[in-house]
């Protein structure tokens, strides 16, 4: 079974393609981290999967209808916008509204499914509070605790850990380890290279563009990609927990 | 939800109470006893035909055209996520009214009634368009100001311009009422013209709850939550036409109304944009009803203009949103 | 200060001048409605030299056919000044900027007040007779005036000896009162009218409910002009129709209530027709 799959898939700004060709597949219990340089396309990539960009190509996304999708996959996206100074609860609530809450009154599984994500990113305390008066960091948890609620078999997160602190960091990757362990999938796009590897099931890293390694982390984040992509050198060493890679200088100047 | 419901209940309540009172009020003093039986039971006498034929209209506008105001305020900022979309303050009720004055002066309502409210529907409509274009989808303060300045000035310019040009010695002096609003002298002729449009955009406006709900995530969020953004943005903007258009066809740019309703009424709804649809209906019909018993209270017998008092109760509060969206940096 | 002065000096020249006139004006410029038509009326032959526009408007001249003869000025201070008058003569309500210019250029300026009484009619024209120098046909007009009112008088006095009550009514809801020249029209033609009642002395706004609660037995409303306004839309209220349907068809006023001159006699007697019909009907 197949919970994403792209056929090349290419999103156009004018005439210059953001994302081309690009061809991926998500199965269950993945946690995808899309990686790649400021402008290489990740955030175009995940809307154009979505169908909410104009694109060629493929996806299996994009061919179900609003309502279809909504049930399917969720997306979480950078920018964190809570227009109105509505209640943490309420905005987690709008992740019920696939499901129908807001049209009639909440189901229990609404209330559960609220109360879970709540939960999961240990907001409970929150519940009350009204989400615009948060701070940055908690307002992005808030965000994520509505993604979550969604209770989709794939979710799509761009850059969901920017601005945290690391322990929500920590927590925020092991909410997508443990959704990929229920056999749910995580498309994740990461800044974080030390994140990306140590939480990640499988890389996908992109440049210009096009994708350019697809696969184990290990394998994914070679010194040589990390030059010829990032432009970095870093220090990567395997360890009982898994792999750790930390940036450490330009490859440039590297002696 | 509880709340919610009382606050809905409190809501009826008071529009009902406005509403006897609106039919109470009135420069013949009549005793409210007196006034509801000959409104009731009736006789051929002239008390029964000042209570069905002046006042009972006049009250059940003030409810029609306060509950368009007051919804497609909530409406306006619900999409465009800004507090200051407000249909008269950007325009909206403007170009209504522009849409109004060319209809009468050329003629087209003499030959055809409903020529009326079409007309500054298509008016409204326009603005909308323009503004939403201008605005963009996230509706920008400045960007939404000033293009609302631009077209409240072009259209108040070309209806003084079309009502100058009229042989009607009456007409050129009207501005005031295309500009301030008054429900002074409305029959129920206004009554059955309004009526079947302003049902129209409640039922396109309302069913919206949901999908300006989920905006207040953001277009990418909303999109991916299943609302149809497309279908959203026509549907609102018809329902506006439809609403202001037709509320300012009857009764002139009452402005105001719209900001301030949904303002007092956010908190209380728990700042859900849907919730506060149907809030902002009850709430605007009550603010208007209000606001036409003041004017006959303050001035009896002198037809002070509806957008005196909203304006003299909005304008403050308009500043006050201003100087506080400017604080977040909006 | 120099400005002062010559606005003294014009004044004075202007008070001369006026005092002076014994001797009849040559050139008279008229720049009011109602002054048009009592100059047109009086003035001899090539003494008045132009009349305002409004004149020859069929929809508030009762002398639009006469003032065709005349030309027309738009009470525009070139204008006039160009036309050389000995004599101005302006309504109360001309523009105050036009006629201190007038007066500052050394125009001699009178100023004629409105009629509000039938007594002001006769006073207007022994004014406008005194202005032109044509005192003796002044006369001969008040006493045409006055057989017609005697006349007009009489044949109401007949009908009935109840005065039925009345409203003239317009637009924007405004009531004439009885010390206005409707309300004198009114008067004579044997009606009370109900804004006495209502405690409105001269004319003012009377909203619609207070008109059909005082309940009048007849509703004098105006002709509607062209186009149309908000203003005029109470007039075809359906509150309005209602009061109309159980009360007679009235005349509607038109150019002959709006100045003080003779054809006041003519809007007299289409009233004093409908009293006629209202003491007829049983």
């Amino acid at each position: 079974m197949m919970l994403l799959a792209l056929e090349d898939l290419t999103v156009l700004r004018g005439e210059v393609p953001v994302v081309d060709t690009v061809s991926l597949s998500i199965v269950p219990g993945e946690v995808v981290g899309l990686i790649g340089p400021n402008g290489a396309g990740k955030t175009t990539l995940m809307r154009g999967a979505l169908g909410l960009l104009p694109h060629r190509g493929r996806s299996t996304l994009s061919a179900l209808t609003p309502g279809e999708r909504a049930r399917f996959v969720t997306w979480l996206p950078q920018s964190r916008e809570i227009a109105w100074p509505v209640s943490v609860e309420t905005l987690v609530t709008l992740g019920r509204v696939p499901y129908g809450a807001g049209r009639t009154a909440l189901s229990a599984e609404d209330a559960r499914a609220v109360s879970a994500a709540l939960d999961q990113m240990d907001l409970e305390v929150f519940r009350q509070r009204i989400a615009t008066r948060l701070s940055g960091g908690e307002q992005a948890r808030v965000l994520l605790a509505r993604a979550l609620a969604q209770e989709t078999p794939l979710l799509l997160a761009d850059e969901p850990v920017a601005g945290l602190d690391p322990a929500h960091q920590i927590t925020t990757m092991e909410v997508f380890r443990r959704l990929a362990y229920d056999g749910r999938s995580v498309v994740v796009s990461l800044h974080d290279l030390g994140l990306a590897a140590r939480f990640c099931t499988r890389l996908v890293m992109m440049d210009k563009g096009r994708l350019v390694a697809d696969g184990m982390p290990g394998e994914v984040l070679s010194p040589e990609r990390l030059a010829s992509v990032f432009g970095i050198t870093a220090w990567r060493a395997d360890t009982p927990e898994g792999l750790v890679i930390q940036p450490t200088a330009l490859s440039g100047s590297a002696p | 939800m509880t709340r919610y419901l009382w606050l809905m209940i409190g809501l009826t309540a008071g529009v009902a109470l406005l509403f006897v009172a609106s039919l109470l009020v009135g420069p013949a003093k009549i005793s409210p006893l007196v006034s509801l039986s000959a409104l009731i039971w009736g006789d051929s006498g002239p008390l029964t035909l000042v209570m069905r034929e002046i006042r009972l209209p006049r009250a059940l506008l003030g409810i029609m055209v306060g509950a368009s105001l007051g919804l497609c305020g909530a409406a306006m900022q619900g999409y465009l996520r800004n507090p200051l979309a407000e249909p008269g303050l950007i325009g909206v009720s403007g170009s209504a009214a522009l849409g109004a004055v060319i209809a009468i002066q050329t003629g087209l309502t003499a030959a055809f009634a409903l020529a009326l409210p079409l007309a500054a529907l298509a008016g409204a409509a326009v603005s909308v368009v323009l503004l939403f274009a201008l605005a963009g989808p996230r509706g920008g303060s400045l960007t939404l100001i000033l293009a609302g300045i631009a077209i409240s000035a072009l259209a108040g310019a070309f209806t003084a311009l079309v009502l100058s040009l009229s042989p009607n010695p009456f007409a050129a002096t009207e501005i005031v009422f295309w500009m301030m609003g008054s429900l002074a002298d409305r029959s129920f002729l206004h009554v059955t013209l309004a009526l079947p449009f302003i049902l129209l955009g409640l039922a396109l406006l309302l069913p919206l709850a949901r999908g300006l709900d989920t905006l207040t995530l953001g277009e990418d969020a909303a999109a991916a939550l299943g609302t149809h953004l497309l279908r959203l943005r026509l549907t609102l903007i018809s329902g506006v036409a439809v609403m202001v258009g037709t509320a300012t066809a009857v009764a002139g740019a009452v402005g105001f109304v719209g900001l301030v309703v949904p303002h007092l009424l956010r908190s209380a709804v728990g700042a859900r944009p849907g919730k506060l649809l149907a809030a902002s209906a009850l709430g605007g019909a009550a603010m208007v009803l209000a606001a036409d018993i003041a004017v006959r209270l303050i001035l009896p017998g002198r037809d002070l203009k509806l957008g005196v008092l909203t304006a003299i109760v909005g304008a403050p509060l308009f500043l006050h949103l201003v100087y506080r969206t400017r604080r977040d940096g909006g | 200060m120099r400005l002062l002065l010559c606005l003294i000096a014009g004044f004075v020249v202007a008070l001369t001048q006026i005092g002076i006139g014994n001797a009849a004006p040559a050139r008279v410029v008229s720049m009011n409605l109602c002054t048009d038509q009592l100059a047109m009326l009086l003035a001899a032959e090539g003494q008045l030299v132009s009349v305002s526009y409004l004149a020859r408007d069929e929809r508030s001249s009762a002398m639009a056919r006469q003032a065709q003869n005349y030309p027309v000025n738009h009470g525009l201070a070139e204008e006039i000044f160009l036309l050389k008058p000995d004599l101005v003569i302006a309504g109360q309500f001309t523009s105050q900027t036009t006629v201190s210019m007038l007066k500052r250029l050394g125009m001699p300026v009178a100023i004629m007040s409105p009629a509000y009484a039938l007594d002001d009619v006769r006073d207007r024209i022994t004014e406008m007779g005194r202005h032109l120098g044509r005192e003796r046909k002044a006369a001969e007009l008040i006493a045409a005036f006055d057989a017609g009112l005697v006349a007009l008088r009489d044949t109401s006095a007949k009908h009935s000896r109840r005065r039925p009550r009345a409203a003239v009514y317009a637009a924007s809801g405004y009531v004439s009162g009885p010390e206005s020249l409707s309300g004198a029209i009114l008067d004579a033609a044997g009606f009370d009218n109900v804004a006495r009642e209502a405690g409105v002395p001269v004319g003012g706004l009377l909203p619609l409910e207070q008109l059909v609660l005082l309940n009048p037995d007849l509703v004098v409303l105006p002709t509607p002009w062209p186009g149309a306004s908000r203003s005029e839309e109470v007039l075809g209220h359906p509150a309005l129709l209602a009061l109309q349907d159980r009360t007679a068809a009235a005349p509607l006023t038109d150019r002959d209530w709006i100045c003080g001159t003779p054809r006041v006699l003519n809007a007299i007697a289409s009233l004093v027709n409908v009293r006629k019909k209202i003491s007829e009907a049983p």
